[in-house]
């Protein structure tokens, strides 16, 4: 098992390569469109799409956050959440699909009716 | 707990496993379901015996178990229980027998009983608790298990009843449990015991200690009847004649009297709470109660809603007795819980009788029934000229030692409400007894039905013949051993002793 | 056995149980039987190590963090696990009846895919329980979420299809949020192991976004007001035994994660305006929960307000949880609140399905002639109401009691005032539903029958809803176990 660096202790000052930052902010960005996206977007397959976009604005976000080590090795340990969250992400979105599925064999279209 | 900590739950068991029995037997098993009624009655009544010549000798009983954090679930048996639960027990026996002849052929009496039986053991909860916690848990169950009873012919005035009901004592119970909450923030846990619990606060706290007051006198006040938060009570007459008799001799208004007597004497004690100077306003609340509710009850032509109002009325008798200070006026209010008990049972009783026999439920009906019924009217009368205050009667001695006791305190106004109400107790009950026994009967009654050789079904007849009975002795052997004024006698005596 | 097998078994039996009945569907109704019994042994066991031991923790293979797993019970964690393993006991007996006496082809089908969907919803829920670090909670409530949507969507109905889509929606992007903010945690602290979070006690602007952003996603997992409106419709269109799920356990998951990062992760953050405003957030809950509950046409909506309702209290727990003198009152009588909703809740809903299986519809209009006829469910239904509207001596009285007791000794008097208001509108909807049990019908309809065993379950969880009160006094000592707030439990006298 490779030994894990910890991470630094989140001063900037002590920040060896800012760039990360950028794909932080990115991340962020994604996840931002990503929910507008889900709350303004009425077809349903679109909102699956805006829920992926959410979530890979947050591994960007992970993953940018674990390339705050200093030296060339990142910090393994958001690497593995971001694949279990991928993973998560995967599921989700299967059981979303069918879950659609199931609502257009009901209503006969994509636009999801009243409430009940 | 000690060793007689058994006696305390077997009143408390004997009707409440009576009515989970009940539930679950058959709607057809009559005799089997009266003869259970009558066990769990008659049994409680032993052990009610054997606790009174046990708290007359001064032998402590207690029981409690853990409940809330640092506040148990007690029982106890001092002097005022004792008051409460006898009468509770002997007219619960009464009635008893009164509901099984008044319900016969009647729908889902397996319900009725099993809520009756419910609604006593709630009742008897409330005579013996110790603490201000089991109190109130057990008043609030009291309002649970009534309404089942009230809303029992499920028609639709009954179930508008009940709905105002509800509101009434839920509400009053809302504001109870905060009087209590905010008292035991202030106190920590609060037990009843004479001469009360919080002088120590009553100089730092005042304000709040009045305020709380107020609250503890408004959340009971509603199940006492005071004006103007008395106005369920005749909603509540919809309800079946047992269920009346029951309500307004033995368990709600009762327990909201029993509770305001708790709060007086038990937990501020009467000197603190007359030196909060919260004592005064109760007893004009209690006055204006008297006054309204008789003014009232002359007014109405449906029998049970002129009782209904006459109960509002007497009931504050026993709130005034609390409210004046000195030992005299304590005896008057509390032989008065038991005085008007019994008196006003009768009455209702004998109201189910008239409607149930002859299907009169107005005074305006009444003519000439003491030809037709004439030991009911008998009762009856009995029973009136007690809420009068004729001597030797029970309803006398009461007013006797609340006019003493007032006059003592300096209270003179109380001598004019307390003559006014008698004033119009009569004005409302003697035209109903002159109609009974001297007008001529109609031609035909509303709805007759024949009993037999007696005038109705013994069932009905005898429960109010037995308190009549009761009222009389009461009152002409007031001053013997074996009365409710030597037991009120003792209380005062255990509250004032220096 | 060590507390580290009664962890295990506590997670593991369910996840196993939930794939053999999903590969051998016959035996569904045993495993389930199996589980609860095995489930209700180690909860038990590891009760007894937590009175006896304090805190137990346990590293999944001996991985130490940060990589590593560790699973940690302490007195909130195993009163959690004992109140869901209650209703989980409960359920798995109701459910042994309900599908078949459902009159509906389709019911047998759905059968076979609520029995593995609820036992993975059980071990979602353990683990949830026991997981000491904020990335595993992440983990755990997806795996919630997924197996309540999948469950509510069973239904097989369009609202039901519908609900489920739209919870589904909420519950990925407040998970997402969520995500984030664990993301941003991780960055400021290097960990997310809450207790080498509470050692650090820090705070900053990053930590309060991040803070912000779990708060986020968590109150709409929590359908705490504002953001409850999937709720009504996702609880009422279940069935019935999800519909219990739903609102007494599966609901809980979020506070709890809540309770465990404003309290013991980060607790400079919670200043006293953070915490009134979860305070506010909740009285919103009670007073628009209740009063939406009175005018629902339908029983099952009805209840499901009255879920949005009561979560509306537990959040009161925020205000008055903070204070040093009186928070441990306030903290144990929120907790007993939540025990005491989910007996009371899932009473109310069982008994919900046997009115709606016996009478063919839930219309509270069109009752009259069913509680006549189902005397035992209306009987169970109006216990439920005691311990929701809080009469003595149930457990709802005892968890308000404490509440109502910690307000007071903080002179934070408003709360009382919501509190009491909030127990008589509940009251005014229970009676609402209760009259109908007393009106006289002419001619009794024939009902379907109801197996006892749904009946018993409902009342059984009445009555236990009831009697709980008595047993305040050992919950709030099991909860002082590893508790983040101190303080007295009883007052002395100690009004400001």
């Amino acid at each position: 098992m490779v030994i894990v660096s910890t991470p630094s202790t989140g001063d900037p000052h002590t920040m060896p390569d800012a760039g990360y930052r950028i794909y932080a902010l990115a991340g962020v960005a994604l996840f931002a469109i990503g929910f507008y996206s889900l709350l303004v977007q009425a077809h349903l397959l679109r909102r699956i799409m805006a829920l992926n976009v959410m979530g890979s604005g947050v591994f960007l976000v992970y993953i940018a956050l674990g390339a705050q080590t200093p030296g060339p090795i990142p910090d393994p340990v958001p690497h593995a959440m971001v694949l279990t969250g991928i993973v998560v992400s995967v599921c989700a979105t299967g059981l979303a699909l069918a879950l659609v599925d199931r609502v257009q064999a009901a209503a006969g279209d994509a636009e999801p009716g009243e409430d009940a | 707990m000690n060793l007689h900590s058994p006696i305390l739950l077997g009143i408390l068991l004997s009707s409440f496993v009576t009515g989970l029995v009940i539930f679950f037997l058959k709607e057809e098993s009559h005799r089997l379901r009266t003869w259970l009624n009558l066990l769990g009655a008659g049994v409680k009544l032993v052990l009610v015996a054997v606790l009174l010549s046990g708290v007359y000798r001064g032998e402590p009983y207690t029981f409690a178990i853990e409940f809330l954090p640092g506040i148990p679930f007690a029982l106890g048996a001092d002097a005022n229980s004792v008051l409460f639960v006898t009468l509770s027990s002997v007219l619960w026996f009464c009635t008893t027998l009164y509901a099984v002849g008044y319900l016969e052929h009647t729908p889902h009496r397996s319900r009725f009983f099993g809520f009756f039986s419910f609604c006593v053991t709630a009742t008897t909860g409330i005579a013996l608790s110790a603490n201000l916690v089991t109190f109130l848990t057990f008043y609030e169950l009291l309002t649970v298990t009534t309404y089942p009873l009230i809303v029992h012919r499920g028609t639709r005035e009954a179930l508008r009843g009940g709905k105002i009901y509800l509101t009434y004592t839920l509400i009053g119970g809302a504001v109870l449990l905060l009087a209590v909450v905010w008292l035991h923030a202030l106190a920590g846990p609060v037990v009843f015991k004479e001469r009360g619990v919080i002088q120590a606060l009553a100089g730092t706290r005042r304000g709040e200690l009045q305020v709380i007051f107020l609250l503890f006198m408004i959340g009971l006040g509603v199940k006492a009847a005071l004006v103007p938060l008395h106005g369920w009570l005749p909603k509540a007459m919809v309800a079946p004649a047992p269920v009346s008799a029951l309500l307004h001799a033995v368990a709600v208004v009762k327990a909201g009297a029993f509770g305001i007597v708790r709060i007086v004497y038990d937990v501020y004690g009467a000197q603190t709470a007359a030196a909060l100077g919260v004592l005064h306003p109760l007893a004009v609340a209690a006055g204006v109660t008297i006054v309204y509710g008789s003014v009232r009850a002359l007014f109405q032509d449906e029998l049970k809603k002129r009782l209904a109002y006459s109960t509002v009325s007497q009931v504050s008798y026993i709130v005034l007795g609390t409210a004046i200070l000195g030992p005299v006026s304590t005896i008057g209010g509390l032989v008065h819980l038991v005085h008007q008990g019994i008196m006003k049972i009768t009455l209702f009783f004998c109201a189910g009788n008239y409607a149930e026999t002859l299907g009169t439920h107005r005074v305006s009906e009444m003519n000439g029934v003491g030809r037709r019924m004439p030991l009911t009217t008998a009762a009856f009368t009995v029973a009136a000229l007690g809420m009068i205050g004729v001597p030797p009667l029970a309803g006398y001695v009461s007013k006797w030692y609340l006019q003493k006791g007032a006059i003592q305190a300096g209270e003179e106004w109380v001598a004019l409400v307390l003559g006014a109400s008698s004033l119009l107790n009569a004005a409302y009950f003697l035209p109903i007894l002159y109609r009974a026994w001297f007008n001529p009967p109609p031609e035909h009654w509303p709805a007759e039905h024949r009993f037999g050789t007696w005038e109705t079904n013994w069932m009905l007849l005898l429960p109010p013949l037995v308190t009549a009975v009761l009222v009389i002795w009461a009152g002409v052997f007031a001053e013997s051993s074996f009365s409710p004024l030597v037991w009120v006698k003792l209380v005062a005596a255990r509250e004032y002793a220096p | 056995m060590t507390s580290a097998w009664a962890m295990a078994w506590l997670i593991l039996t369910p996840l196993v149980a939930a794939a053999l009945a999903f590969a051998f569907p016959r035996l569904g109704r045993s495993l389930a039987l199996g589980t609860a019994g095995v489930i209700g042994l180690a909860v038990a066991h590891l009760m007894r190590l937590v009175f006896a031991n304090g805190v137990q923790t346990h590293l999944v293979s001996g991985w130490g963090a940060p990589l590593g797993i560790e699973l940690r019970a302490d007195g909130l964690s195993v009163l959690m696990l004992i109140v869901t393993a209650l209703i989980g006991v409960a359920i798995a007996l109701y459910s042994q009846r309900y599908f078949v006496s459902e009159h509906d082809d389709e019911a047998l089908h759905r059968e076979r895919y609520f029995w593995p969907l609820f036992l993975f919803l059980w071990t979602a829920l353990d683990a949830l329980y026991l997981s000491a670090d904020i990335f595993n909670l992440y983990v755990t409530l997806e795996m919630l979420g997924f197996a309540a949507v999948t469950l509510l969507a069973l239904a097989g109905t369009r609202a039901a299809l519908t609900a489920a889509l739209r919870y589904l929606f909420v519950s990925l992007s407040a998970s997402l949020f969520y995500l984030l903010g664990v993301g941003l945690v991780y960055g400021q602290c290097g960990t997310v192991d809450l207790p080498s979070l509470a050692a650090q006690a820090r705070s900053g602007p990053a930590l309060w976004v991040a803070l912000a952003l779990m708060t986020g996603g968590l109150i709409a997992k929590a359908a705490l007001f504002p953001l409850h409106g999937w709720l009504p419709p996702a609880h009422a269109n279940a069935p019935a035994p999800v519909s219990a799920l739903l609102s007494a356990l599966v609901v809980k998951g979020p506070f709890y994660i809540l309770l465990r990062l404003w309290f013991e992760a980060f607790p400079a953050l919670m200043t006293p305006a953070v915490a009134q405003v979860f305070g506010a957030l909740g009285a919103a809950a009670i007073l628009w929960g209740s009063v939406n509950a009175l005018f629902q046409p339908r029983l099952k909506l009805l209840i499901a307000y009255s879920t949005v309702a009561q979560l509306g209290y537990l959040f009161l727990l925020f205000p008055l949880a903070a204070s040093r003198e009186g928070g441990f009152m306030a903290w144990s009588g929120g907790l007993m609140l939540l025990g005491a909703h989910a007996c009371a809740k899932t009473a109310m809903f069982l008994t919900a399905g046997n009115i709606l299986h016996a009478a063919g519809h839930d219309r509270i209009k069109d009752l009259d002639g069913i509680t006549h006829v189902l005397p035992v469910s209306v009987f169970a239904f109006g216990l439920a109401g005691m311990s929701l509207i809080g009469l003595p001596p149930s457990s709802g009285f005892a968890g308000k009691w404490l509440l109502l007791n910690a307000a007071l000794a903080q002179g934070q008097w408003w709360w009382v005032a919501v509190m009491i208001l909030g127990s008589l509108l509940a009251a005014a909807y229970i009676v609402r539903m209760l009259a109908h049990a007393f009106t006289r019908v002419n001619e009794p309809k024939t009902p379907n029958p109801i197996p006892p065993v749904m009946e018993g379950t409902a009342l059984a969880l009445a009555l236990l809803a009831v009697v709980l009160g008595f047993a305040s006094p050992w919950a709030a000592e099991l909860l002082r176990v590893g508790a983040p707030v101190v303080g007295p439990i009883v007052m002395g006298g100690s009004v400001p």
